[in-house]
């Protein structure tokens, strides 16, 4: 039967893929590395536990190496027939990866262990999603793409409800999966629109035939996909009005994981939607153009102006997020005319986000060790007890606020370089609509610091806690990376110029 | 020599204070002694750094920058870190330099509550690195960064060593500024893109800098945020209406800083709530700032714009100085009187910038130094008033000469030299500001700037007869029964000498000598005048 059956196959058909090992090798190094930590586990539960946090940063380093080998050697490789693009901007991506993943497991290394919680699968769902976020960073296709979001989604579902015995950990597991599900149903409803106009699933072939159709037979149904599947991302990088689930989430995963949502999978949803927008549906700006401002708009006003009300720090710093989304979400506005500038000044804010994000989650989990309270009030006085906190908490909220001489300030520049850049009528709006969002949220950030600096210790408690040495390193990386990319930010316009690949594009 | 301060010199002047915070930030908080040493230490080497450059100007060519450094930084942007001085940045300079270490002697005795004087003189310093470097940056972005790096270390001296009010002071202080510069950065941005290189002698000139520039056609895009370069540009391709625009943006930045009618509404509160460090440095010289914005970038770059403004700008001024006296007349509190009357003084550095004349500006610049030095001086006095009666109520204060008669003489110089007397450094800040408004820039409505020129005069009036009224109730009569015998109230200590003696000396010698800021700073505003057509 089987063999009559093969018989009907035709012979020379498929041929099996050339595949360029030292392309994915970080891919590689990442999923050998997550087997291991499994198996180790199944193997040694108990003994191999204190060294899951040290063999998951191995590994997530590991993988560093590879990628610095491919940018200096800094050709552009091609696989699989197009669909997965080892690039310099896929690179800079997925560095930016590792290096958060690292820093989210510094912060994790005694948070974990001093809750008891599970260990062992902690650290082998982070290295598991950073996998589906590498992936995402060169894919070129639309199933490759789905596939990472799945990867780098699951984990974090089963990471924010890692507290069992506490309500507010499984609400913010329940409602993120809830919310992650429904919005990867309307994004994979969206493709399916998507392939069906475009009759392929490769993103530079969809582009073209898109462009083909322009205003004819088929033009309806490729807005209604295109808005679809940007829906389906809004809800990953939390834009309003697609927002609802990331304070809750935020407040009750354990902080770790909160950084890691905040900053890798955020990340992880705007890479989705860079290699999306600018890579296939950049080909109808008309349609997308206006829908990415509405979301922008919306994002930093209503982020920034709930923001203003929080007294729980997570919560101030969720609304922030969703406000810096909408910063992050201007320049697709201006795709049309400022191509370059609008990738890189997105790359570049991911960047610099990441590090000051970190950085204050950090500084949170340093300082709850001691309060035991998210309360900002909890933060009161301590100017006067642990300083060094302060200040490095203080860098960091500066640079959110984008104060020079700290990397928000670049990151908001670039973006606003972008905006008018394109010199349209839309960009300059959306430039003085930032301008203004920037005052607001800079009056939550310094609310934030106000009580550090000027208000007494709520208890009068002011004894200094110690702080964990891995925690120290995390912070120390990020005020570094923070004042760094702030005084001297040409480090960064250096490695994301993209302009040979943004032009490109353009065709 | 040369080749050291041409290559470091400006560098060091900048960077130095901001060497002092980070050596002191290694000093353990208990070491008062090695703190204060470090905290006086590194201004007086900046000053040191900032007299060896004064020595070596070449005062014949004050108009061009001299010991420029031009180093690559932001390279995607075409950001340089670009320093230079010239006449105009160099009066400046030479205020900061001189202000700063004179705040931390008056600091010596004690630092305000609640103490900590690491955390307070590192700030301090950081503070001193970023004005020295608003004045002497040449780059608009570079500019950018050192303006809004001031913002920080001021709000936490008003928030942490302040008055009662100090967090609601600070925080409007904050807001209102970044409000300002978040719409002059968009404007600086605005700018990057729209102009163009220009034709004509500019374009020369604009070939002579060297780099991108050398081999400019007229029209092509500039893509620059050097000053330089923008400046011979002169806003060449933008169209009047947009850079009418930009300029309102940029209005917005430097307007609030100064600051102008009707964005002042933060400086009462944070100077009232600020320790009186933070009152002398905010009035003598984070204020100087928005004006120094408006003759180095606004105008010299916007010239066709800043024509269509200057009526504006010269309105709002004169409200100010109006607005200002009245509300000097209105205050109880000592400090707030100070206060508003920052408004009503810095009003006419305004309507002298506002006339686009050679005449107004320099007027502008010496206003800047006068009123850097008197109202600084004016502030440390209400300071110390403060620290013997616990109180700046004027009506419960009183017999000032009496008590403290060494202390009420030198208010009384200080309210003279406010109110303008000629001999001392005021007259010559005020005096030339509203003889410019008789004769305006080539354009300008002429029977409008001598409306606003009466007006301006009414205002020292006005001035005299606010200054003469507080001095009146502060320090005339008999004391008060609740001071009459406090022991507290004594008369001018040592520290306080040091610190104020050389501000007596300069407002004496400014008044007596003010070539050494109109000769400095003529050239320099000359071109700046000339590009305006005025």
């Amino acid at each position: 039967m089987i063999a009559t059956l093969l018989q009907l196959l035709p012979e020379a058909d498929f041929v099996s893929p050339t595949i360029d090992w030292h392309a994915i090798a970080p891919e590689m190094v990442i999923l050998v590395g997550s087997l291991v930590l499994i198996l180790l586990d199944s193997v040694k539960l108990e003994k191999a536990k204190p060294f899951m946090p040290t063999l998951a940063s191995l590994v997530l380093l590991g993988a560093l190496i590879p990628v610095i080998t491919l940018a200096v050697d800094g050709s552009t490789r091609v696989l699989f027939g197009g669909s997965y693009v080892v690039d310099s901007m896929s690179l800079v991506l997925k560095a930016l990866f590792l290096v958060s993943a690292y820093i989210v497991v510094l912060m994790s290394t005694n948070y974990v262990a001093d809750g008891d919680y599970w260990e062992s699968e902690y650290y082998s769902l982070i290295v598991a999603a950073v996998l589906g976020m590498l992936v995402m960073c060169s894919a070129r296709d639309l199933i490759m793409i789905f596939v990472a979001l799945e990867l780098l989604s699951i984990p974090a579902y089963m990471l924010a409800a890692w507290r069992k015995g506490d309500e507010k950990s499984n609400e913010a597991g329940l409602k993120y999966y809830l919310m992650g599900v429904f919005a990867s149903a309307v994004l994979l409803y969206g493709m399916s629109l998507i392939y069906g106009v475009g009759r392929s699933t490769r993103l530079d072939v969809i582009a073209g035939n898109l462009m083909r159709i322009g205003d004819g037979r088929g033009a309806p149904i490729v807005t209604l996909a295109m808005i679809f599947v940007i829906i389906g991302f809004a809800f990953k990088v939390s834009a309003v009005p697609f927002h609802t689930w990331a304070p809750d989430t935020y407040e009750g995963a354990p902080t770790p994981v909160t950084a890691f949502l905040a900053v890798a999978s955020k990340t992880a949803g705007f890479v989705a939607l860079i290699q999306i927008v600018f890579y296939c549906f950049a080909a109808r700006p008309d349609i997308i153009q206006p829908v990415f401002a509405v979301l922008a708009i919306l994002s930093m006003t209503v982020g920034n102006l709930i923001a203003l009300k929080q007294t729980n720090v997570v919560r101030m710093l969720a609304y922030s997020g969703i406000a810096q989304a909408g910063f992050m979400l201007a320049p697709f506005a201006v795709i049309e005319t400022n191509r370059e500038q609008a990738l890189s000044s997105i790359v570049i804010y991911l960047v610099i986000y990441a590090a000051m994000n970190l950085g204050a989650f950090a500084v949170i989990i340093a300082i709850s060790r001691k309060t035991r309270s998210a309360e900002i009030t909890s933060l009161g006085g301590l100017f006067s007890y642990m300083p060094g906190l302060t200040v490095a908490m203080t860098i960091f909220l500066a640079s959110l606020a984008g104060i020079p001489p700290f990397g928000g300030w670049y990151a908001k520049f670039g973006i606003w370089q972008a905006l008018i850049g394109g010199n349209t009528a839309l960009g300059y709006a959306l430039a003085i609509i930032m301008a203004i969002n920037t005052v607001v949220a800079a009056y939550y950030y310094l609310n934030v610091a106000k009580t550090m600096w000027f208000d007494e210790a709520p208890d009068g408690d002011t004894t200094p806690v110690k702080i964990p040495f891995s925690l120290i390193g995390a912070m120390g990386i990020t005020v570094v990376a923070t004042v760094l990319f702030g005084v001297l930010p040409g480090l960064l316009t250096n490695i994301s110029d993209f302009t040979p690949i943004a032009a490109a594009l353009g065709r | 020599m040369m080749n050291f301060l041409n290559t470091w010199g400006l560098v060091l002047t900048i960077f130095l204070p901001l060497a002092g915070a980070l050596v002191m930030m290694a000093i353990p908080k208990q070491s008062e002694g090695a703190i204060k040493l470090v905290a006086l230490g590194a201004p007086l080497a900046a000053a040191a750094m900032g007299i060896l450059l004064m020595l070596n100007f070449d005062y014949g060519d004050s108009e061009n920058l001299q010991f420029m450094v031009n180093k690559n930084w932001i390279e995607l942007i075409n950001s340089n870190f670009i320093l230079g001085l010239d006449g105009l940045s160099l009066p400046l300079l030479a205020l900061t330099l001189f202000i700063v270490p004179l705040v931390v002697i008056y600091s010596w005795q004690h630092v305000p509550n609640p103490g900590n004087p690491k955390a307070f003189f590192t700030l301090m310093l950081i503070l001193e690195t970023a004005m020295i470097g608003s004045f002497l940056a040449q780059d608009l972005i570079l500019f950018f960064v050192f303006f809004e790096v001031t913002l920080l270390p001021m709000y936490f001296l008003i928030g942490v060593w302040g008055g009662e009010q100090r967090r609601y002071a600070s925080i409007k202080f904050f807001l209102y500024t970044l409000f300002g510069s978040a719409f002059m950065i968009v404007a600086f941005v605005a700018l990057y893109f729209l102009a163009k290189a220009p034709t004509g002698i500019a374009l020369e000139q604009l070939r002579a800098l060297g780099g991108s520039y050398a081999d400019m056609q007229a029209g092509d895009p500039l893509h620059s945020f050097g000053m330089q370069a923008l400046t011979y540009s002169g806003a060449a391709g933008i169209a009047k209406t947009t850079a009418i625009v930009i300029f309102g943006g940029m209005f917005l930045g430097f307007g609030i800083k100064v600051p102008m009618f009707p964005f002042h509404t933060w400086l009462p509160d944070a100077h009232t709530q600020a320790p009186t460090q933070g009152s002398v440095i905010l009035a003598a010289v984070l204020l100087k700032l928005g004006t120094y914005g408006f003759i180095r970038i606004a105008i010299p770059i916007l010239p066709v714009a800043a024509r269509a403004w200057a009526p504006i700008i010269g309105i709002l001024a004169v409200i100010g100085i109006i607005y200002g006296a009245l509300g000097c007349l209105a205050q109880t509190d000592m400090k707030r009187l100070i206060a508003f009357s920052s408004v009503s003084h810095m009003g006419y550095t305004m309507l002298g910038i506002s006339t686009l004349t050679a005449f107004g500006l320099n007027a502008a610049v010496f206003g800047m130094v006068a009123h850097g030095l008197i109202t600084g001086l004016l502030f440390f006095v209400a300071g110390s008033v403060k620290e013997r009666y616990h109180t700046l109520d004027i009506k419960r204060l009183g017999g000032l000469l009496i008590s403290a008669p060494k202390m009420g003489w030198i208010l009384g110089f200080a309210t003279m030299a406010s109110l303008g007397l000629p001999g001392l450094a005021g007259f010559w800040g005020e005096f030339p500001a509203i003889l410019s408004a008789y004769d305006p820039a080539v354009g300008l409505n002429v029977a409008l700037f001598r409306t606003l020129m009466v007006l301006a005069a009414v205002g020292t009036v006005l001035a005299a007869g606010y200054l003469l009224w507080l001095y009146q109730r502060t320090a005339f009569g008999t004391p008060s029964e609740e001071f009459a015998n406090d022991p507290n109230i004594t008369d001018v200590n040592k520290f306080e000498w040091m610190a104020w003696s050389p501000i007596l000396a300069g407002i004496v010698i400014l008044g007596f000598f003010p070539g050494l800021i109109f000769n400095v700073a003529g050239p320099a505003v000359e071109v700046i005048a000339r590009t305006v057509g005025g």
